[in-house]
């Protein structure tokens, strides 16, 4: 069955969880073949219950210690702007489509997340724009993200101080 | 009115003295080269909102000779600590030594600026003694806050001629354009200052650019 994770931090954005359960956005997933919606909603107002999406199987919690497994059983994950989340999807090798918080001005964090978009490593959207990029998205063109190398770190402070 | 006016010129003196010390320990730093006698004690510095993740991931290829590891972090901070003891129980060195400490935090996220002076200070009351006993050879850090007086106690045991401590500020992955306010202040006086982005290393000429590394 294909899941898609949706991970809004250690924050709120109900307007993500909103759209996302909104009954277009979900018949757009369907369409896709995406049968299975995992919610992490953080400290939002909006908890939908398990029965509100009559097209598609819903699950909902608040926080985990870790969403690795979540992400690991996603074949598409939807994400908040923040660096972590951002990271650890693209670490983890997922196809990542990044929401926007257009209400959130001035948030340094999107420095990052639209660098990785011009690097084409992830889609980006707003909550207005998300069902129509849902419907239009292309995967495809994403390209795989390499991991970092802090060896090159390591390496440079052993010669700068004189380690052998 | 001979006492003011000694007394001025004492201070300004003074501040010359602070001003030429400085100079004079940060253009030594690339000379200095600790590793040349065996251990390098590390201070590195953790904080919450994935700067302690990206430290974690710096630290993670450096070998046993950075030791021992000595983590500070904020006194606020519950996440940090938990991630520190995982990753170094993960480490398995047999003579791998590590302490953490913590200090008052400087400044909380959307803390004015004039007030984050002050907790800055506050925070300087108890990173001068952590400093000064520890004596580090070198203090890592990337960005959060508590940075600053730690970074501030490393450089005065320079200026009084007691130790070089070198400082090595590794800029947030999260900065692409823009410096963050820590980078910004310890940009001229790091010993090496490195970023991840391309685009910051041509703005900022005396950082070191090697890729993405976390």
């Amino acid at each position: 069955m294909k899941t898609v994770f949706v991970t809004v931090g250690t924050t709120s954005f109900d307007e993500l969880i909103e759209s996302i359960t909104s009954s277009e956005a979900t018949q757009a997933l369907k369409a896709r073949g995406y049968e299975h919606l995992v919610l992490q909603v953080g400290r939002g107002s909006v908890f939908p219950a398990a029965d509100s999406c009559p097209h598609i199987r819903l699950e909902a919690f608040r926080f985990k210690n870790s969403i690795a497994e979540d992400i690991s059983q996603a074949d598409l994950v939807i994400s908040h702007a923040g660096a972590g989340s951002c990271l650890e999807a693209l670490g983890a090798g997922k196809s990542l489509l990044v929401v926007v918080n257009d209400k959130l001005m001035d948030n340094h964090q999107l420095e990052l997340a639209k660098q990785l978009h011009i690097d084409s490593h992830l889609l980006y959207c707003t909550c207005s724009t998300l069902t129509e990029t849902l419907r239009t998205m292309d995967l495809s063109v994403l390209q795989p993200f390499p991991p970092g190398q802090p060896k090159k770190f390591a390496d440079f402070m052993d010669k700068a101080l004189g380690i052998k | 009115m001979m006492f003011l006016l000694g007394f001025t010129s004492a201070v300004l003196l003074l501040c010359l003295f602070f001003i030429i010390r400085l100079y004079i320990v940060v253009k030594t730093g690339a000379k200095y080269k600790p590793g040349t006698k065996g251990r390098v004690t590390v201070l590195v510095v953790a904080g919450s909102g994935g700067h302690t993740t990206e430290i974690l991931h710096l630290l993670q290829c450096m070998s046993a000779a950075y030791t021992p590891r000595h983590y500070v972090i904020a006194d606020t901070d519950r996440m940090s600590e938990e991630k520190i003891c995982t990753f170094e129980s993960l480490k398995q060195q047999s003579d791998s030594q590590f302490t953490i400490c913590r200090i008052p935090r400087s400044r909380e996220v959307h803390q004015s600026w004039s007030s984050s002076v002050v907790s800055t200070l506050n925070a300087l009351r108890y990173s001068l003694p952590l400093v000064f006993r520890l004596r580090p050879d070198m203090v890592l850090c990337n960005g959060p806050g508590t940075c600053i007086p730690l970074c501030v106690a490393g450089l005065l045991l320079g200026i009084l001629g007691i130790k070089k401590v070198l400082i090595v500020y590794a800029e947030s992955i999260c900065r692409v354009q823009t410096l963050s306010l820590t980078g910004k202040i310890l940009y001229p006086v790091s010993d090496y200052f490195f970023v991840q982005w391309s685009s910051l290393r041509d703005k900022y000429p005396k950082s070191i650019f090697l890729g993405r590394m976390v």
